[in-house]
């Protein structure tokens, strides 16, 4: 993942000019990116501004500005609330059990992959495994609901041909996790691999030939050389998914969100949605995002500086 | 490479395995595609599996009177068109210059666009935004507001970095070229592998978004495929109704409820098609795109 800085020094410090003359040279290059900035400005950093209104009372005829401040009192009108301790433990349970369960399989997909001599069947398993991905989320709900539906889904078919009971699983609380994880890693195993498998190429032929003279097996050579080669990719997604784990997606679980299910169903994301959207709650909405984006940058600060210090791999 | 021992057996295990993981993917794939294709009580009682049972259309033409469907899939395609345009040009000006060595205060503006991946304003103060700034219930909500993806600007700019040679320009620069010729004359030119990639992850990300939609729009006439196919697919679970009606009524009922269900088999593929064809069709350039981006970090 290119989430890195460029090497700057020593490349800008190659002609020392003045800044007049430097503008005049570069001014188109400018031009080029100056659309963007003023995008970037205005969409992502104005709102950094209006985030004040988590510490106000937000009134739309007194605007940003004019609202009064009432100061933290949103935060820890959250933090008091019945529903703060559910909402962060869906919320993190949500995601963890996902990362438990989804992490490793596009790692394990990708050496059986890597192991493939045939071109065309490596290539069409590539091509197959990735087209999941390509489903909208509210496709893919609807793809949920259809197969589990208890009188006419297919997977309670089955159940019923082999003698089980039909389970309402939409109906049901437990299944909203299993539901939720296993979905998701329908569609989204093939994709997450193609970075593995990209990474694999960069394996050095030389250690593999050196090992078979060795006497090493295909497995021992998967296991010492392979597995090292993508470790660093790995680890940097991994710190990804661990800086997220506060910060899950908000559309799927929205559509997969019945009045049954909604006792896990119910994260941070959808409820704030609700606060701001259905209920109106604008300061209340910006101060639970606010404390949420924090926690997350919090995570993601951690996550990084342990890796740094292991194995020396950053995000920076 | 050398062939060991047990090579035989091993490999045959992988394909195994390999077999196995499409397997996994395809069933689903087929499944849906043949039960689109099925008599409604076939699917229902759940008598089909891989290949459709009482071959009909029925589903597909339902499917062509839904005018809202229709008004939708216009919209996605308008869309998504508009909104692909602007990323691709937003993110291609914008790498270009981040991509040159001579660019003074690329280091700044590099930061600058960073930032916003890791912190941002949120939901509801871009929300007020977007709306103090008139563009609420109109079509440029869904694409201003993530017109510039500093990921995929950070991807093009390796790309550039990588595999164009710098020297390139400079010879163009001597044979009097300005930025804007190089840019037009001799990196769009050679940067088709990225654009591709570019086209398709932006192109998808419109097609397929439903939220922006969900929280901006208001007028019905405005709203994107997606909504639609929320209301059919996901907010029209019906339960219930069956136990009210008489044993004749309960009948037709029951092959209303049938074929509803079979319509949205038909929505999944009718709604999927597009970008399964285009995926295909670009495909080839994907490994490298993605490549570009995993292998430089």
């Amino acid at each position: 993942m290119t989430i890195r800085l460029n090497n700057i020094k020593g490349q800008t410090q190659i002609k020392k000019k003045s800044f007049a003359k430097r503008l005049k040279n570069n001014y188109q290059l400018y031009l080029m990116v100056l659309p963007a900035i003023t995008l970037v400005f205005i969409f992502s950093y104005v709102p950094i501004y209006g985030m004040q209104i988590a510490f106000k009372d937000f009134n739309a005829k007194l605007g940003i500005w004019g609202s009064p401040w009432v100061g933290l009192e949103h935060i820890f009108k959250f933090i008091k609330s019945p529903y703060f301790y559910k909402l962060m433990w869906n919320t993190f349970s949500i995601n963890f059990y996902s990362l438990i369960c989804s992490f490793p399989i596009p790692i394990i997909i990708s050496l059986i992959v890597n192991e493939i001599t045939n071109a065309r069947y490596k290539k069409a398993l590539q091509t197959i495994i990735c087209a999941p991905h390509f489903i909208s989320t509210v496709v893919m709900v609807g793809i949920i609901f259809l197969f589990t539906s208890e009188s006419k889904g297919i997977i309670n078919s089955v159940l019923d041909m082999l003698g089980f009971e039909r389970i309402p699983f939409m109906a049901k609380a437990e299944w909203f996790r299993p539901i939720y994880i296993i979905s998701g890693i329908w569609q989204n195993f093939g994709w997450t691999s193609i970075i593995y498998i990209a990474a694999l190429t960069g394996v050095d032929i030389e250690m593999h030939e050196a090992a078979i003279i060795d006497g090493a097996t295909r497995l021992q050579r998967i296991w010492h050389i392979n597995l090292p080669t993508i470790k660093p990719t790995i680890i940097i997604l991994l710190l990804m998914n661990m800086g997220r784990m506060l910060n899950v997606g908000f559309e799927k679980i929205y559509l997969m969100q019945l009045p049954l299910n909604q006792d896990v169903s119910e994260v941070i994301a959808t409820y704030t949605y609700k606060i701001a959207f259905e209920g109106g709650s604008f300061s209340y909405g910006t101060s639970i995002g606010l404390f949420i984006n924090v926690i997350n940058l919090i995570l993601l600060l951690i996550f990084n500086n342990i890796s740094k210090s292991v194995n020396d791999v950053s995000l920076w | 490479m050398v062939k060991g021992k047990n090579d035989y057996i091993f490999n045959f295990i992988i394909n195994f395995l390999g077999f196995i993981i499409i397997c996994s993917v395809l069933f689903v794939l087929l499944f849906i595609i043949s039960a689109s294709f099925s008599d409604p009580r076939e699917v229902v009682l759940g008598n089909v599996f891989l290949f459709p049972k009482g071959f009909n259309l029925d589903a597909y033409k339902t499917l062509i009177e839904k005018a809202d469907l229709w008004m939708g899939y216009k919209n996605s395609i308008i869309y998504t068109i508009v909104g692909t345009l602007i990323n691709v040009s937003l993110t291609m000006l914008t790498a270009y210059p981040l991509s040159r060595r001579d660019f003074k205060g690329k280091g700044i503006i590099t930061i600058f666009f960073m930032f916003t991946m890791y912190f941002s304003g949120g939901l509801v103060p871009t929300f007020i935004l977007v709306k103090s700034l008139g563009m609420y219930n109109s079509m440029w909500s869904l694409l201003l507001p993530g017109a510039v993806s500093t990921y995929n600007i950070i991807i093009c700019r390796t790309f550039l970095q990588t595999s164009i040679p710098y020297e390139i320009q400079e010879s163009a620069k001597i044979d009097g070229f300005n930025d804007f010729g190089i840019f037009f004359k001799i990196i769009l030119p050679l940067s088709g592998p990225i654009i591709a990639v570019l086209v398709m992850f932006y192109a998808l990300g419109h097609w397929n978004n439903y939220f922006s939609a969900l929280i901006y729009l208001t007028d019905r006439k405005k709203y994107p495929l997606q909504i639609f196919l929320s209301e059919i697919l996901v907010r029209s679970q019906q339960v219930g109704i069956e136990q009210m009606m008489s044993d004749e009524d309960l009948l037709a009922a029951q092959k209303q409820a049938d074929q509803a269900e079979l319509l949205k088999y038909a929505l999944v593929i009718v709604s999927s098609l597009p970008f399964m064809i285009l995926y295909l069709m670009l495909q080839k350039y994907f490994v490298k795109g993605i490549m570009v981006g995993a292998i430089k970090g």
